[in-house]
């Protein structure tokens, strides 16, 4: 598999925040989890879409750690090299 | 529509050439829920065979091991809990995530009245029915947002195998007087699978003959 790019990731991961509630354009690289009013419901739909996606497993304990979007696509980025 | 057997293959058999007949399309999937790896081969066998994510879930399975809590054995509590109650756990949770992805679904518990009122000899059954209806009502409440349903049916005595060395005196304590029919629960059951349900999320509805009332 092609290595994925920040760039690539950030793209998805927002798409998949918009889809959840807040407007595509309120969302960039240091909007946190809390001012999108994205819960933990959320990530877990995040990590489940990333997993079908990238193959990268993200378990509960990692997404609690993530504040903001990214936090999460840092991370993505490197459980996949 | 799957149809889980653990034991009985024939009977899933007839389940689903009867569903054929009516021009519904079934196959029967054998695994024992309390194996921990039984929603991950059931669910991945009817998403290849039907290509499509699972979108309704009933929890059917349930033993019982009566005995009097002064002489309830270890092994008929832990039985009970694990078909009755950490089975439909983890065949939730399999069935949630899709569900919530495809922001539609329906999770129906078989839960029973003994969940909801006492019923001597029967603590380990009750037990889990009451922590069967706990289940569904956090699980409605966490996944309510996306469209996805979870709600409890609370039969009450039903003319079932499961019922049939009951005492018929017994029937003295059912307002109806006569005992349910499996029919009579499938039709609560249906409706609360139904897109006509899609208001209603973490209800216990009893199917008792007003038992419970």
């Amino acid at each position: 598999m092609p290595a994925i790019t920040t760039d690539q990731v950030e793209a998805r991961v927002v798409e998949a925040l918009a889809s959840f509630g807040p407007e595509a354009d309120r969302i960039s690289r240091d909007s946190t989890f809390e001012e999108l009013d994205i819960d933990s419901l959320d990530l877990v739909e995040l990590a489940q879409i990333v997993e079908d996606e990238y193959g990268v497993v993200l378990k509960g304990e990692d997404m609690k750690q993530l504040k903001s979007v990214g936090d999460a696509v840092d991370l993505i980025v490197s459980r996949s090299s | 529509m799957g149809i889980n057997y653990r034991s009985d293959r024939e009977a899933a058999e007839r389940v689903v050439d009867q569903i054929a007949g009516d021009g519904g399309e079934a196959i029967a999937v054998g695994a024992d829920v309390t194996d921990s790896g039984a929603p991950d081969r059931l669910f991945g066998t009817l998403e290849d065979h039907f290509g499509a994510p699972v979108l309704a879930l009933v929890n059917n399975a349930g033993v019982s091991r009566d005995d009097l809590v002064p002489t309830l054995g270890d092994e008929d509590w832990s039985t009970v809990i694990e078909v009755d109650l950490t089975a439909a756990f983890r065949l939730t949770r399999r069935a949630l995530v899709p569900m919530m992805r495809a922001r539609t679904g329906r999770i129906v518990n078989i839960a029973s009245v003994v969940g909801l009122r006492a019923n001597p000899g029967q603590a380990n059954y009750a037990a889990a029915k009451a922590g069967l209806i706990a289940l569904t009502k956090t699980a409605a409440v966490e996944v309510a947002r996306r469209g996805v349903t979870v709600n409890a049916v609370a039969p009450g005595w039903i003319a079932t195998e499961m019922t049939a060395e009951l005492s018929k005196d017994l029937l003295e304590h059912v307002p109806a007087r006569r005992a349910g029919t499996p029919e009579e629960v499938a039709g609560c059951v249906r409706f609360l699978a139904s897109e006509e349900a899609s208001y209603v999320t973490g209800a216990v509805l009893t199917v008792d003959g007003g038992m419970a009332a």
